[in-house]
């Protein structure tokens, strides 16, 4: 039990390691994303660190990249945990307030 | 104000869906209303606390207390279902005939009334929660064009319980001796479709880290993001590019309720 519990955090840890990449900062004002071009690495997972500076929340959604997520505002912050991508472009919206983005993967 | 009620819609259809459903589902079933109003009333309480508390539940588990959240939820929404729908092969058919005879035996029906209320509680939180969240967004800040977004928003409200009642009443143009089938197929549907949707939480959260590869992607057959899209996720957990976890979660659910009705639907010899 020991020794699988030590297993499984090792295995956390290096997850953890995998994630590493820098975030990605990304941030709501005005009903804007900036930047409003997110540009990733193919086929690497990658964290956007969102900050929602509007009064209002916001929910971050996206099917492309299988995310949705409310941020609450006034400085609400969330991290994104985006999977490893294929080269392409990937859509998000405001869902509430209708900011528009994209993730290009390349 | 058009906008504003487009918003609300969408978020409301899914409740607006499966309050249909389960009334269809307890057609005949005495003080069945009751639960469902209980069911709408403490999901909506429930959102208004959760939208009060979303930055502070947002923050916990290492910022992934949201998804978590959302996982645990969903998670025994599909136990509820499974539960409701086992119970119902298994009693199902002694209880029609109860029911029919002399109207007694009224706390059979209801052993799992209190299942789907909180199926609807679960379904009417998760999505009420971001209305009031918009919502309330929108009166905080004022001024003059908060008055028609509110209106908006109660419109587009209206327009989900309006989906209820087509669904409601959809689901009763079916003949009484298929409806139990029909709507005991359309919840394990729903279930199996609420199990992907949690396993895709934990992804997110960063719990589940294998079969995570994409298999296919038909968002240009049918996106998510329309309105038909977004039926078909509630009604039968479409996804537009699932892979490998959720498609196994979706399977399993299915699975898993096929055995076990089968095993307890079995006639009684006694």
């Amino acid at each position: 039990m020991k020794k699988f519990l030590l297993g499984a955090t090792a295995l956390l840890f290096m997850s953890g390691a995998a994630m590493a990449a820098a975030p990605v900062e990304l941030t709501l004002k005005d009903h804007k994303f900036s930047p409003a071009e997110i540009h990733v690495k193919a086929r690497e997972s990658f964290v956007i660190s969102f900050t929602n500076n509007d009064p209002q929340a916001e929910e971050f959604d996206s099917p492309a990249l299988k995310v949705e997520k409310v941020v609450a505002g006034k400085g609400g912050h969330g991290n994104i945990r985006v999977r490893a991508l294929a080269p392409g472009r990937y859509p998000f919206v405001g869902e509430f307030f209708g900011a528009k983005g994209v993730v290009i993967a390349e | 104000m058009l906008s504003a009620l487009l918003i609300v819609f969408r978020e409301v259809i899914e409740a607006g869906l499966i309050v249909g459903i389960v009334l269809a589902a307890t057609q005949g079933v005495p003080r069945r209303t009751r639960f469902v109003l209980l069911g709408i009333v403490g999901g909506v309480l429930g959102a208004m606390l959760v939208a009060a508390f979303a930055g502070e539940l947002a923050g916990l588990f290492e910022g992934s207390g949201a998804e978590l959240f959302n996982a645990a939820i969903l998670g025994i929404a599909v136990i509820m279902l499974t539960w409701h729908n086992v119970w119902m092969a298994s009693h199902g058919r002694q209880m029609a005939r109860e029911l029919k005879e002399a109207g007694h035996e009224v706390a059979t029906g209801q052993r799992t009334l209190s299942a789907l209320a909180i199926v609807v509680g679960v379904a009417v939180l998760r999505e009420g929660s971001e209305v009031v969240l918009f919502l309330y967004g929108i009166v905080a800040q004022g001024g003059t064009s908060a008055a028609g977004i509110v209106t908006g928003g109660a419109l587009g409200m209206l327009a989900g319980a309006a989906i209820s009642v087509l669904m409601y009443l959809g689901l009763l143009s079916i003949p009484a001796h298929r409806l139990f089938q029909v709507t005991s197929g359309l919840i394990m549907l729903l279930a199996a479709g609420m199990a992907a949707q949690a396993v895709l939480f934990l992804q997110n959260g960063g719990y589940i880290n294998i079969f995570n590869d994409t298999l296919w992607d038909s968002s240009g057959l049918l996106s998510e993001d329309s309105i038909p899209g977004k039926l078909m996720h509630t009604l039968i957990g479409y996804v537009q590019a699932p892979d490998g976890a959720q498609l196994i979660a979706y399977i399993a659910v299915i699975a898993m309720m096929l055995v076990l009705m089968r095993l307890f639907g079995k006639p009684k010899t006694a």
